[in-house]
């Protein structure tokens, strides 16, 4: 598999409030090959959303390297073929859209790189199908709920076709609903489109939808992992003060509470279930 | 209670004259208004009604919402009327008083300027009653784009405007939040006298400013990573064309305005 991101001893300070210097990062050594669909998980300020920053040139490290397609992000030369490898989605779906109708917003992106026009139509058309907005190109985006928003800006990335998505937190202002439908379009970027995925989180249940999970603490990569790996280790991410998934919790619990030996790796409902109804037979 | 806003009064529709091309259109607003004061009497301006509300008609924009538009300048309607009544000087009194007075030539002026800038008023409406915003902008760019060969700002100028068109919804609903919350902290916008309102206000302005300079920051960092760098090596997705509804409407009026300009110069 070949790499599509590698940060190499990655190092990243910035001047706080009282002018003294926060280290934000703290040597992060990440290669994420191309095709994959990492979830990047963290306590607030364990510096998983200044990481997803050098992914994109936004922010520069201070120290090491960061490579996107084997280019530096360094060099800013190179900084509009960084970004048109690897595309950004942010958190707060509102300050990123740019048009006042929705099929000119998703047109944004391919307007600057100079696209001809039929092709910018056709694609910008795919692109909303993709994500199920096609109904609703010709509305405002100010009228559409918050997962709408955000399915608008990931429909913006697919028309970009990129080798590489960053989301930072997409759901983060979203109701369960708008979740869902985000976490659903998010998933299909990676399996239709093969587009890579770093998905920046801080709910569990979207990280078990990786296929990998990098854990971050204190500016440096905890644990790094296949999910199940990761969330059967309940000491460890209770140390970087995350939660684990609910499945996990209540098998784990019952082996704390009752001394019953269940495995404790089930990530979704009906895995568990099955462990439950096996332990009660 | 800010909801009611709309800014520009566009009324989406189908008519015709919704598909005549934004510059054609601005252009034929542009020479309507050069049209209206060649105009010199009753003939002229009878045939400009009967043009104005034509396009009304055509437009399929209600005629109550054209009337309503005249509200705002009904003040200086009247005092334009009440000025030109008694200050323009003439042979023939009809009404004579102390220091007032009134000739013919006064009803006749005033009639007219009245006539103009209700004219006036309602043919630019016309224009954003029946064109998008941004299809204002895209218009404006286009006209104004040989201007780019003075190094004029036209392409960032008509980027401004959209993104401010893009995000008066969302302030204001952002302003109503606030006004919301700081009533729910027992802040009282709607008693004393204008000083204590105008105060009142400064609550709302400071949490909104704050918000509005986060928000152009996050937006341009989400701009630049969406590739944006100017009007370096652009291209539109929609094209403007001008097609047969075009050449039509530019018929008409050249006929209309032509007839307007030719009566006006008889006095008519």
């Amino acid at each position: 598999m070949s790499e599509i991101i590698r940060t190499e001893d990655l190092e990243y300070a910035y001047r706080g409030e009282d002018g003294a210097p926060v280290q934000a990062l703290g040597g992060v050594n990440l290669t994420i090959g191309r095709g994959e669909f990492v979830a990047v998980l963290g306590h607030n300020g364990s510096g998983k959303s200044t990481l997803a920053g050098h992914f994109n040139a936004i922010r520069l490290p201070t120290g090491g390297k960061v490579y996107v397609d084997l280019m530096d992000t360094a060099d800013p030369e190179k900084t509009y073929e960084v970004r048109k490898t690897c595309a950004m989605v942010f958190q707060n779906p509102d300050n990123q859209l740019v048009a006042t109708v929705v099929e000119e917003d998703v047109a944004f992106a391919l307007e600057n790189l100079g696209v001809p026009p039929d092709e910018i139509r056709r694609r910008v058309d795919d692109a909303l199908r993709a994500v199920g907005m096609y109904e609703f190109r010709r509305h405002a985006p100010h009228m559409l709920s918050g997962g709408q928003k955000q399915r608008i800006a990931i429909a913006g990335v697919i028309a970009m076709m990129p080798r590489c998505v960053v989301l930072d937190e997409p759901t983060a202002m979203l109701d369960p609903q708008g979740r869902r439908e985000v976490m659903q379009v998010v998933r299909e970027l990676n399996a239709r489109f093969g587009i890579t995925v770093i998905l920046i989180t801080h709910h569990m249940d979207e990280a078990v939808q990786a296929s990998r999970v990098v854990v971050m603490h204190a500016g440096k990569v905890l644990m790094d992992g296949a999910p199940r790996e990761i969330f059967t280790q309940v000491d460890a991410l209770h140390g970087a003060r995350l939660t684990v998934p609910q499945t996990v919790e209540v098998l784990s619990g019952l082996n704390r509470e009752t001394g019953a030996d269940l495995p404790i790796g089930a990530l979704t409902v009906d895995e568990c279930a099955d462990v439950l109804e096996k332990y009660l037979a | 209670m800010l909801k009611d806003i709309t800014i520009g009064q566009f009324f989406p529709g189908e008519s015709p004259v919704h598909r005549i091309d934004p510059r054609v259109k601005i252009v034929l607003v542009i020479a309507m208004i050069v049209t209206l004061f060649l105009g010199a009497g009753p003939v002229s301006y009878g045939l400009f009604i009967l043009f104005l509300l034509m396009v009304v008609h055509i437009s399929k924009i209600p005629l109550k919402m054209v009337v309503r538009g005249l509200k705002p300048i009904l003040f200086i309607v009247i005092f334009t009327a009440i000025l030109n009544l008694f200050y323009t000087p003439g042979d023939t009194y009809i009404f004579e008083w102390g220091f007032l007075h009134i000739s013919t030539a006064g009803v006749k002026t005033a009639i007219l300027m009245v006539l103009r800038i209700m004219l006036l008023i309602v043919g630019t409406s016309m224009l954003t009653y029946t064109t998008s915003p941004i299809q204002l902008t895209d218009g404006l760019e286009s006209l104004l784009s040989p201007l780019k060969k003075l190094h004029a700002p036209v392409h960032e100028l008509s980027m401004m405007m959209s993104i401010a068109l893009r995000f008066i919804p969302t302030l204001i609903e952002e302003t109503d939040k606030i006004m919301a919350a700081q009533k729910a902290r027992g802040a009282d916008f709607e008693s004393g006298n204008i000083v204590q309102r105008a105060k009142a206000l400064v609550p709302i302005l400071v949490p909104l400013f704050i918000s509005a300079f986060r928000r152009a920051d996050e937006l341009a960092t989400a701009m630049e990573c969406r590739l944006y760098r100017g009007d370096v090596g652009r291209t539109r997705m929609r094209q403007l064309k001008v097609t047969r509804v075009d050449y039509a409407a530019s018929a008409v009026c050249a006929a209309v305005f032509g007839a307007v300009i030719a009566l006006g110069r008889f006095g008519l």
